[in-house]
């Protein structure tokens, strides 16, 4: 690729399965928002991956920060896919549910797969609970559950017991029920609790008794597995490891992955990054991650709103840093004004935006991907600024990287869209070696020679104008909002020259466009019967669904775009080769409005807006019914 | 660069004022003052949001930020933490900063960044002609208020306080030898400096202040006050502040009228904050005068002293970030995939 941007994350080496059933297996826990669900599930998670599975996950909590107990909107839970092969997507159907309470057995079991296996704390099935499920009986007793594996478990009591020595009240001891429920998993699939063990005395280690009451309680569930006389149809799961490419990994989401992609970006610039921001979901945690990269020079600046936040970042930069702001849909919004502030005094400046779902407030915790228009046109004037979007959480460190690169390469802002499955997922990365030509430095020089120095005089090849910092000597400019002479940057109201201005504020995209990647395609042919074209957070369904249909003969391409706007200048030849092209999009058909408008190729769109990624059976649905099954 | 003088600080542009506007005064004060202290131009920066006085910048020969409707007190405050060299000015008006650009004025008092406020008070909405602003007099006569406002004015120092900032003063645009020290005392003030600035627009508030400010007249209506000065003022030196007796509050005596003598003068003391707070309100009644000069100064923690504690002594080299980048990565749990395991 031209601009050096490789993926680095394991995915792309990984054989598609072709027996789901075999090479992978998906289990979801569900409790209360206060059981420690996602907690368990992320240690589920790092175990896997470090056994050397591919994993993808998928955290699904209520908004509220402590629904009341027992109710179904009060459920929260961790969805996590563990392979032998490539696994990209949390999974359509669940293999095994662990359910604590009626809520969370009632509010999932839907998505279980026929014969699948319900972990049930019996002890949560109290008739009360039950009724406020809305189970009209007990399903452990009425018959509605015999198309399952049912193991119906005293977690809570069993957990209780095992921790009867350490003199622990009976309500601490219940706390401890996740790590009984993580043992039993573990040993379900073969894996041995030391690394949780490790973990647990590491977060644990200023509480010595906590620790130990959590170990006791992990042990005692993976120990119930080994001697307990389970049902016979209670077989394990064997997944081996993945063939990954060879290095050093952890896991990461996408968030973490950006923060600290941004903090590589400002550093391959040789710049200071500031990161200005307001809390928001489900942005907020970009904000801690930088916070807590402070020691490494990072400057986290929390503001008090979404204005000040981005002006902030307009601040820093304008001193000299690379000035970031994160949020979500309506705190872009709420920045807009000031991204045209930027877009007018042409000053390096990152935006992220971890989409949520809907229009106003929408659905905070929810993922979709409807902000493209919001980023590509929402602002008054013409105002063109540049927009990119990681694929997967793997890929969000390199987009970091590559936000910074482009904005202070053009002097522009640039918008970043991830969304709220990219953020919350985990999997496995691949830690980048900088020593690798992809993390080349692209130093930023801002000018300190007078002779000559225009503060709007703009590079051909580029269109960046020169960034002359506050402290320079004999540099001293004004610039602002306001239309500015070509060259002087003095105010001009005149039309011809606000004609000219206009045309240098879109030359700059095209400029842009010309230094990004052409677009490739991601699987499949580069030309042929369908070609499924996706952009961010797609990318997992689209591939699995894509690759599978094309083993099994069917001539489907994947293309994905990491680069929205400009579009890879490319993309109309290729999409050309294909008899259809079809955009399923978490949205209501942004991206195939926004290429009608660019390009004369024919495009359809598919629409999901569920507040979750596709499924992979939806994709395989559309190429079914494209190609014919 | 030494030796710099008034003008060394003026940009080459064409004013563009209203002629006879007090914007013209006070940046001929500013001009002079960073001369007198020996400003380098290169360090100031001034930064403004949209309005009359917002066009400030434009007029200086430093570097200068033209930003959004209210949105300088934010901008500054991103380029202090990001250089805390520079000398940072915010020049606003009483509709930016406090209408529009209310939350961010509020924070940065709040929050206690190096640098100085500049609030234009004219009472009204000059560059959009002439509507009334959140400091106009109840009663007001504008375009958007035809019967006049029924708003509650709101009173700039007193909203400094509120906010909990930790230098206050107020001055009259033409009042060289006021304004000059106040804008001295706040550059020099290691914390946000808010300066009030009462400014006469003569095409939609013409006169606003003429009676504060009459040569003849003016002292009876104004007192400037100063830290461990008796609080006297009046045209014959004859009138005097002093405690309310047996009770909360200021009130205005004459001296040698019912016994009153200097000696019984409150004597001002620029770091309390309840005297502060009396001083600010002071002149919203009839007969009391309008405080200007310092009403409020007490040094405080700086927020961009304390936000910088934790981060490296000295900028880390791009090798250094990262190397430490790495190591912040692999603070999580790490594993290796070998050959053995493809």
């Amino acid at each position: 690729m031209q601009n050096g941007l490789e993926h680095s994350t394991a995915m792309h080496e990984l054989p598609v399965s072709q027996q789901p059933e075999v090479d992978y297996v998906r289990v979801r826990f569900a409790g209360d928002s206060g059981d420690g669900i996602q907690m368990t599930g992320t240690r589920l998670a790092e175990s896997a991956a470090r056994f050397g599975n591919d994993i993808a996950t998928f955290p699904d909590f209520p908004a509220d920060i402590r629904a009341p107990s027992g109710t179904i909107y009060g459920v929260s839970a961790y969805s996590l896919n563990i392979g032998h092969t490539e696994v990209d997507t949390f999974g359509d159907e669940t293999d095994a549910l662990v359910a604590l309470n009626p809520a969370a057995l009632r509010k999932y079991l839907e998505g279980v797969k026929q014969n699948g296996l319900l972990i049930i704390d019996m002890d949560a099935f109290t008739e009360r609970s039950i009724a406020k499920a809305g189970f009209s009986g007990n399903p452990l007793e009425d018959g509605s559950l015999t198309s399952f594996r049912v193991l119906p478990l005293e977690i809570t009591s069993n957990t209780e017991k095992a921790l009867k020595e350490t003199g622990l009240s009976a309500k601490d001891a219940r706390r401890c029920k996740n790590m009984w429920t993580l043992g039993l998993v573990l040993w379900l699939f073969e894996r041995s609790t030391a690394d949780v063990e490790h973990w647990i005395e590491q977060k644990f280690h200023k509480k010595p008794e906590v620790a130990k009451a959590n170990i006791m309680a992990l042990q005692a569930g993976h120990l119930y597995g080994e001697v307990a006389d389970l049902p016979p149809d209670v077989s394990r799961y064997r997944i081996q490891p993945a063939p990954l490419m060879e290095g050093e990994y952890r896991s990461i989401n996408g968030n973490e992955g950006m923060a600290y992609g941004l903090y590589a970006g400002a550093t391959l610039a040789n710049l200071e990054l500031f990161y200005g921001s307001y809390p928001i979901t489900p942005a907020s945690p970009l904000l801690h991650t930088v916070a807590k990269l402070k020691e490494l020079g990072a400057i986290s600046f929390q503001a008090e709103d979404e204005i000040a936040a981005i002006c902030a970042a307009i601040g820093a930069s304008y001193a000299g840093h690379l000035g970031v702001t994160g949020s979500s849909g309506p705190g872009i919004a709420l920045k807009t004004e000031a991204i045209g502030l930027a877009i007018m005094t042409e000053l390096p400046l990152v935006i992220v935006n971890v989409q949520r779902g809907g229009p106003s407030t929408g659905l905070p915790t929810k993922t979709e991907q409807s902000d493209l228009f919001q980023a590509i046109w929402g602002r008054n004037g013409d105002a063109p600024l540049p927009v990119i979007a990681p694929a997967h959480p793997g890929e969000c460190f390199d987009m970091g990287v590559e936000a910074a690169k482009l904005a202070t390469k053009h002097m522009t802002p640039l918008m970043v869209l991830t969304d709220g499955y990219i953020a919350n997922a985990s999997a496995p990365w691949k830690l980048p070696d900088f020593s690798d030509p992809a993390y080349e430095p692209f130093p930023v020089e801002q000018v300190k020679d007078p002779n000559g120095f225009l503060p709007y005089d703009h590079d051909p090849e580029t269109m960046a104008r020169p960034w002359a910092v506050p402290g320079t000597a004999e540099l001293m400019h004004r610039i602002g909002g306001l239309e500015k002479q070509a060259g002087s940057g003095n105010i001009s109201y005149d039309g011809e020259n606000h004609q000219l201005m206009t045309q240098i504020r879109a030359q700059k995209l095209e400029a842009i466009a010309k230094s990004i990647p052409l677009q490739h395609v991601e699987s499949g042919k580069t030309t042929g019967k369908l070609a499924l074209l996706g952009w961010g957070s797609s990318w997992g369904p689209i591939r699995v669904a894509a690759r599978r249909a094309e083993l099994e003969g069917k001539s489907v391409s994947h293309i994905h775009l990491r680069h929205l706007w400009p579009l890879p200048p490319n993309l109309e030849e290729l999409l050309s080769g294909f008899d259809r092209v079809i955009i399923p999009e978490m949205n209501n058909g942004q991206l195939a409005t926004v290429l009608r408008s660019q390009m004369d190729v024919p495009v359809e769109s598919v629409s999901c807006v569920k507040g979750r990624p596709f499924l992979v059976r939806e994709i395989a649905k559309i190429i079914d019914d494209a190609l014919g099954a | 660069m030494t030796d710099l003088k008034p003008k060394d600080f003026a940009s080459s542009l064409d004013v563009r004022w209203c002629p006879g506007c007090g914007d013209y005064a006070v940046l001929k004060s500013l001009h002079k003052m960073l001369a007198d202290t020996g400003a380098k131009l290169e360090d100031t920066l001034c930064v403004s949001g949209i309005g009359c006085s917002s066009r400030l910048p434009y007029y200086m020969a430093t570097y200068g930020f033209h930003t959004i409707h209210g949105r300088a007190p934010a901008i500054a405050s991103g380029a202090k933490l990001a250089n805390p060299e520079l000398d940072v000015w915010v020049f606003t008006g009483d509709g930016d900063g406090l209408s529009i650009g209310g939350n961010h004025l509020l924070h940065a008092l709040r929050r206690n960044l190096d640098m100085q406020i500049v609030l234009f008070n004219n009472q009204i909405y000059g560059l959009t002609k002439g509507q009334y602003s959140p400091t106009s007099q109840k009663g007001v006569r504008t375009p958007s208020s035809p019967g006049g406002t029924v708003e509650m004015p709101l009173n700039p120092a007193r909203f400094a306080i509120g906010a909990g900032s930790k230098f206050i003063a107020r001055s009259i645009d033409t009042q060289a030898k006021v304004l000059g020290p106040i804008l001295e005392a706040a550059r020099a003030f290691d914390g946000t400096a808010f300066v009030e600035v009462l400014q006469n627009c003569v095409i939609f508030n013409d006169g606003v202040f003429d009676h504060l400010k009459d040569k003849k007249q003016g002292p009876d209506h104004t007192i400037v006050v100063e830290h461990g000065q008796p609080m006297v003022f009046g045209v014959n030196k004859d009138k005097g502040i002093r405690a309310k007796a047996g009770g909360f509050g200021l009130e205005v005596v004459s001296l040698d009228v019912g016994g009153s003598t200097e000696a019984d003068l409150l004597v001002h003391d620029e770091t309390n904050h309840a005297l502060a707070v009396a001083l600010a309100e002071l002149g919203e009644k009839d007969g009391e005068p309008t405080v200007l000069g310092i009403l409020f100064r007490e040094p405080a923690t700086e927020f961009g002293a304390a936000s910088r504690v934790g981060l490296p002594e000295k900028p880390l080299s791009m090798n250094e970030k990262l190397t430490r980048l790495s190591a912040t990565l692999r603070a999580a749990e790490t594993w290796d995939v070998g050959e053995d395991a493809a």
